[in-house]
């Protein structure tokens, strides 16, 4: 476990001495805080024409909704160099040739991705937070929709993880589990198709199907098992692609 | 450390591979490839280019499986118990495996913990790694802004920080400039001394400057593996002289295996397997008043056993 965290700790490390975090962090901060002040003005509005939305309604709903797309174009930004730039420079050697199983080379570096997540959650959670003195908020519905972003932002980064494992480049790796993501995130579109067999299959297998109850506060463990299972698939597959690559 | 541990005779065998083969597709890059590695050895591995070397490192160090045969380090099985086998080896890839965007400091860090050095022995284990490697003054820096020399120390650096028995070092003074060159050289002299080090390199010299025992590698097979010392013994002897005799006549001189006339009263005699005629010629030439004008023994140099067992590969080359 000690090797696990060692791998984390230096992987949260590099990513935040990198550009590329701050640079994308600014950018999600800048876009949810424009859509947050504009939907807080359709709001302001709304109410005073006696609308029955709540407040939380529309910051864990709408902008919590809405930041999915955002977190779908900057995940795979921040796993494609997970594997693919350290074996394109070789570092990728240090950690297979040390004392550590692949399985811990995998969760350690999923972990470190899951630090940048942390730090993204915060910002996400600063927003309505900033409500408190104000009004009232339901806790509970902001809990859920933060929760249902950190699954669906852990689950990009394990098919990010998968993918970057898959290339040497970077770019390619970028591409490549955006492509990946949004193929899974659209198989809800076969679901609304009655000629397609099987087509309720498709809904309960898109990744963006499950969020929806979150966003809407409602809690169901198996939408958090569909979340767990969906990561630690293709960490799974992470770990048999490297250890393809020894043989 | 690898030299105190309790029980660890002297020829203790450290590693042992036994018939690897390596396939990469239809080429065989290693073809049943035997090599025992004793303790406190400096071996060289010597090859020329694509015939086996890197992936002969690899497969040792458990970066790439074999296709056939088996690896035991210290007498554990890589492929059975890859973890433990591991930790009794320090790697250096041809491409020293570093994070520019790290400090040496924080990577040295990084890789000790990664060894299994225990999180109180960290801070000695990185100050003698980096005294060892002459990194002391740079410790502060980024790894990225590092020359390549410079580099190539850090790699070596995080290659012996948890002190293995086995250091494999693959290729570790290329691209370097001249000076560099000697430093690393004097290092991995320095290494020897604590360590068991395996050298891959194409540069002769460097072989002979630093190793005990030399392989060559051509075609995936080992061609061969001898004591440096033992190329210094197959010596010929050139004499001149001013009043030649016949060849027949050297070659009856003892410790003589045969001669052959060079031109102008010089020749080149063979000798016996551990026999130096050189005085036997001197007081066979007095004796018979051929006026000896010249002698002295020519080594059969690294470069002529090297050329003449790979040149099979420079002609199909050509």
């Amino acid at each position: 476990m000690s090797n696990v965290f060692n791998i984390a700790r230096v992987e949260w490390r590099r990513i935040f001495l990198s550009p590329l975090a701050w640079a994308v962090l600014a950018v999600v901060q800048f876009i949810t805080g424009f859509v947050f002040i504009n939907l807080l003005l359709q709001y302001a509005n709304a109410a005073a024409q006696g609308g029955d939305l709540g407040v939380s309604d529309v910051v864990a709903g709408s902008l919590y909704g809405f930041s999915t797309i955002l977190l779908l174009l900057i995940m795979p930004l921040m796993t494609m160099r997970l594997f693919a730039e350290e074996r394109k420079t070789g570092a990728i050697t240090l950690l297979f040739s040390a004392p550590v199983s692949l399985t811990e080379v995998v969760l350690g570096k999923f972990l470190g991705v899951l630090g940048f997540i942390v730090v993204v959650m915060v910002l996400m959670a600063l927003m309505p937070l900033s409500l408190a003195w104000s009004t009232n908020m339901d806790w509970g519905r902001v809990a859920a929709g933060l929760l249902g972003l950190f699954l669906l932002m852990m689950s990009f980064g394990a098919v990010g993880l998968f993918v970057s494992s898959l290339t040497r480049e970077p770019t390619i790796a970028a591409v490549g589990s955006f492509g990946l993501l949004l193929v899974i995130w659209l198989a809800n579109i076969l679901a609304y198709n009655d000629s397609v067999p099987f087509h309720e299959l498709f809904s309960y297998l898109s990744l963006i199907d499950h969020f929806e109850s979150l966003r809407r506060g409602v809690f169901a463990t198996a939408d958090v098992a569909y979340y767990l299972l969906f990561s630690a698939l293709f960490l799974w597959l992470t770990v048999l692609r490297l250890d393809i690559e020894r043989n | 450390m690898g030299n105190q541990e309790a029980g660890a005779s002297p020829d203790e065998v450290l590693i042992e591979a036994r018939g690897l083969i390596r396939r990469y597709g239809p080429t065989v890059a290693v073809n049943h490839l035997d090599l025992t590695l004793r303790k406190g050895e400096i071996v060289g591995l010597l090859g020329p280019n694509g015939a086996g070397k890197s992936t002969t490192m690899k497969m040792l160090t458990g970066n790439l499986a074999p296709s056939a045969g088996e690896v035991t380090i210290k007498g554990v099985s890589l492929r059975e118990q890859p973890k433990l086998a591991k930790s009794h080896i320090g790697y250096l890839p041809e491409q020293p495996p570093v994070y520019p965007e790290l400090t040496v400091d924080e990577y040295l860090r990084f890789c000790a913990g990664l060894h299994g050095v225990a999180k109180k022995d960290i801070g000695d284990a990185l100050a003698s790694a980096k005294r060892d490697c002459g990194l002391s003054e740079v410790g502060s820096r980024l790894v990225g802004n590092l020359s390549k020399g410079y580099q190539q120390r850090v790699g070596i650096a995080q290659a012996i920080i948890h002190r293995p028995p086995v250091v494999i070092l693959d290729e570790p003074t290329v691209g370097l400039d001249p000076i560099q060159i000697r430093e690393i050289r004097t290092l991995i002299a320095e290494l020897g001394k604590a360590h068991t080090v395996i050298l891959s390199s194409h540069i002769l010299p460097e072989i002979q400057a630093v190793c005990d025992r030399v392989m060559i590698i051509a075609r995936g097979t080992v061609v061969y593996n001898e004591p440096l010392s033992s190329t210094q013994d197959q010596s010929s002897v050139v004499c001149g002289f001013r009043r030649p005799p016949e060849a027949v006549q050297l070659a009856g001189i003892e410790g003589v295996d045969g001669a052959s006339a060079l031109g102008d009263g010089r020749f080149l005699v063979s000798s016996r397997k551990n026999a130096d005629p050189r005085e036997a010629i001197a007081a066979t030439a007095a004796e018979r008043n051929w006026g000896l004008i010249e002698l002295h023994a020519q080594q059969r140099t690294l470069e002529e056993i090297f050329v003449e067992l790979t040149s099979g590969d420079l002609r199909a080359a050509a």
